[in-house]
């Protein structure tokens, strides 16, 4: 008498939840775009169009390499999208177009997609694009601009570059660049050298805040990966500043916001359990000072996560939650 | 201050949790007897029961028409008076055909001899566990377990009761409005209960979204010594037995044990409700409050049917559908059962019947995990079920045994929280039974 034909038989459950893959990415997208505004703010249109291009050239990576395996194309899930904005983020907005592009590719291709795509990859994508950018192109890596000069939108010669680079905080503080320590606010607000997407702490902070209301995120990697950062430059002052003023740049300084907020929190390359991303955290802000402190880079941000994204399977087997209703004393058989 | 466990997810939107909205301010309805009802001898977990009767029969209603086919097994009563017209397999809710009997309703509602109330006060607790039995009563809030098994097998191993009033499967309602519209049933019910097992404390779970019914329930409760009102925070799956237990009680069921093991029984509300029909007018279960409802139904409803009634009875009960559904389910959205028909029974257990014509289920082509860890934090078990669908997904058993499959009690939080949309309970049933299977094929091999 009435019309079955539609009806669809499956296992339960029959409800699910709105969020999913698509919209966790737009979410992360979304984060990021205050970063943006400030980039461009303090390095002109030039940072809008890294951005632009690093992501249109992850898409196309993916699509190709979808093509190529005869793989369903996934670009519409966004995730390529995100990595491309945030290695845009992670580079000098004075890096030329081309060195973006082939980051973007060993980001897609060989950190992401060659282990099996979205949810496979055992490290941080973005992070991977700029580890291979910084070790084939140091100096380009490595130059940042003055806020507010007046750079190319195109190209920039080197002789431009070599007038409006100024030093990070970070390098100032462990002496291997010569300059004035920009003040505590300036680096709040994004007035100071760095990567296009590090520069301005609150900005990052609304982006986090965001994604914590949204549920994308917890909040337990960044608290961990901060507060063990800011702890250690209390108990142990960077270089010859006051303790308040070696937390403050270690916090703010970096990449650390960056890092802690969107990196150390992509999901295909953390621990699963709260336990577990606490850990992470931890992991990531020692490793991060241990860098600062003693190696050879005035910046740990970005090795630190790396290398413990190569822990996370090791972190999940050791902080697996102890099932409800386990003896007291698990006794371990065979 | 409300009680609640670790884990669990709050199904619904912000103006209407739990989706109950549709149906919780709705009055009982008492559906008029169908002129035919199919009562299947299987609407218990355990043994199917026996035919007492035969095709021609004339029954009355209460009557017992099907027996006990064993300790784990329940009665099966007439829920309307007439004539047995078949004794067949007909279609179930579990999607096969079970052996039924058919009664053609004469409409007069002749009561049986056998019922009438019964002195409990002098009765000795035997023939009171014996009463329930041949009452047929048995779990209803959807696990339909034989209750004379539970009180049994708890007696003595228990030290507290407590009722299950939680009601976290989103859009049901019945027991709400049971607690609402009929508490006195319930709270003697406990009480019976409280005796027969004598355990020295019981506790009503009843959750937040129904605080209308706890001024009612106190009032009755008159500051008993023993039976008290334990709000529950809401959330999935609290009415879950484990879960109940340890938001209540702080104690935790040990892995593949019972409740018992807990000092817990574990009862629904309109158990308990069944339980004092029993003693207090001498019936058996043969009615069943049913929450219709869904986006596919045009007046849901909260239907006081008897058993056996066709369901599509029901839905036009309700104004039918409004437009053709996508998905019917018995029971609720979170761990009811797919339907490809409405001419199904309904049985002791059904508290929900719900038509979908929206997008409420999702799913994709290619699910794909994003090691996201939202089902690791809901896991009401604590599991890990990432690395469970990981496992399952290669047919790996001993790596599925290894994170505790078997400790899935199947609710679906995760499923529902999945953001990649991978259907992972349907995963962990298929590896349970592999597993299952596995461990039962060593214990053969370890025997010969």
């Amino acid at each position: 008498m009435y019309d079955f034909s539609k009806v669809v038989i499956t296992s339960s459950p029959h409800i699910k939840s709105k969020e999913d893959t698509k919209s966790i990415m737009l979410d992360v997208l979304i984060a990021l775009i205050p970063s943006l505004f400030v980039s461009t703010y303090v390095f002109g249109f030039r940072a809008v169009l890294m951005t632009a291009v690093s992501v249109i050239a992850c898409m196309v990576f993916e699509a190709i390499y979808d093509k190529i395996v005869g793989k369903e194309n996934t670009i519409m899930d966004l995730s390529a999208a995100v990595t491309g904005v945030l290695l845009a983020f992670v580079c000098p907005v004075t890096l030329p177009y081309w060195m973006l592009i082939i980051g973007d590719g060993i980001a897609i291709i060989f950190a992401k997609c060659l282990f099996g795509g979205l949810g496979k990859n055992f490290i941080n994508p973005a992070l991977a694009g700029r580890a291979f950018l910084l070790a084939s192109w140091p100096v380009a890596m490595t130059t940042w601009a003055r806020p507010h000069s007046q750079i190319g939108i195109i190209s920039n010669s080197q002789e431009a570059i070599d007038a409006f680079s100024a030093a990070t905080p970070m390098a100032i503080i462990k002496g291997s660049a010569e300059g004035d320590l920009p003040s505590m606010m300036s680096m709040f607000l994004g007035q100071c050298g760095g990567s296009m997407g590090e520069v301005s702490a609150i900005a990052l902070l609304i982006g986090g805040a965001y994604l914590l209301m949204r549920k994308v995120i917890t909040i337990h990697i960044p608290a961990a990966y901060i507060l063990t950062v800011a702890v250690i430059a209390l108990i142990f002052p960077m270089g010859d500043l006051s303790r308040i003023e070696s937390l403050a740049y270690s916090v703010l300084g970096g990449g650390l916001m960056l890092g802690a907020i969107f990196m150390a929190t992509d999901y295909s390359t953390t621990p699963v359990s709260k336990k577990g991303q606490i850990v992470f955290g931890i992991g990531c802000g020692l490793l991060t000072v241990m860098i600062r402190y003693f190696g050879g880079y005035p910046e740990g941000v970005c090795y630190s996560i790396l290398l413990m994204n190569t822990t996370v399977w090791l972190i999940d087997k050791y902080t697996r939650p102890t099932k409800f209703g386990a003896p007291a004393k698990q006794k371990k058989e065979g | 201050m409300a009680y609640t466990f670790r884990g669990g997810i709050h199904p619904g939107t912000k103006n209407d949790p739990g989706f109950k909205s549709a149906t919780n301010t709705k009055p009982i309805e008492v559906l008029k007897a169908p002129d035919k009802v199919i009562l299947p001898v299987s609407m218990h977990i355990g043994a199917p029961a026996k035919p007492l009767v035969k095709k021609g029969d004339i029954v009355d209603m209460g009557q017992m028409i099907a027996e006990a086919g064993g300790f784990v097994s329940a009665p099966v009563h007439a829920s309307v008076s007439g004539k047995v017209i078949d004794v067949a397999p007909m279609l179930h809710q579990n999607g096969s055909k079970v052996l039924s009997i058919v009664i053609e309703n004469d409409h007069e509602d002749r009561l049986h001899e056998s019922v009438k109330p019964k002195d409990f006060e002098h009765m000795s607790n035997e023939d009171r566990i014996q009463a329930i039995w041949d009452a047929g009563i048995v779990g209803h809030g959807g696990a339909t377990f034989p209750t004379h098994v539970k009180i049994k097998s708890g007696i003595g191993k228990c030290d507290t009761i407590l009722i299950n009033g939680a009601e976290c499967e989103p859009y049901i309602t019945s027991d709400h409005r049971l607690l609402l519209e009929r508490p006195e049933e319930i709270v003697e019910g406990v009480r019976y209960l409280v005796k027969i097992m004598g355990v020295k404390q019981a506790y009503i779970g009843i959750e937040l979204n129904k605080q209308d019914t706890f001024a009612k329930i106190e009032q009755l409760l008159n500051n008993d010594p023993v039976i008290k009102l334990a709000p529950l925070e809401c959330r999935y799956p609290q009415g879950a037995e484990k879960q109940l237990i340890n938001a209540v009680t702080g104690r935790e069921v040990p892995s593949g044990k019972l409740p018992a093991d807990a000092g817990c029984a574990v009862f629904n509300v309109d158990t308990a409700g069944a339980v004092y029909r029993c003693f207090a007018k001498g019936m058996p279960v043969i009615r069943r409050v049913v929450t219709v409802s869904g986006s596919a139904i045009n007046e849901p409803k909260n239907l006081e049917a008897r058993t056996g009634t066709c369901v599509t009875e029901l839905i036009e009960a309700c104004g039918g559908f409004k437009q053709a559904p996508n998905k019917l389910l018995a029971g609720g959205p979170m761990m009811g059962v797919a339907q490809f028909t409405t001419d199904v029974p309904v049985l002791k257990g059904t508290n929900a019947f719900l038509a979908f014509c929206g997008e409420e289920d999702k799913r994709e082509k290619n699910p794909t995990c994003i090691r996201c860890g939202r089902c690791v934090g809901v896991c009401p078990m604590h599991l890990t079920p990432v690395y469970m669908n990981m496992y399952a997904s290669r047919n790996n058993l001993e790596g599925c045994e290894e994170y505790d499959v078997l400790d899935c009690i199947e609710c679906g939080s995760c499923a529902y929280v999945c953001p990649a949309r991978i259907p992972l309970v349907q995963q962990f049933r298929v590896a349970k039974m592999r597993v299952q299977e596995k461990r039962r094929a060593e214990a053969a091999a370890a025997q010969k």
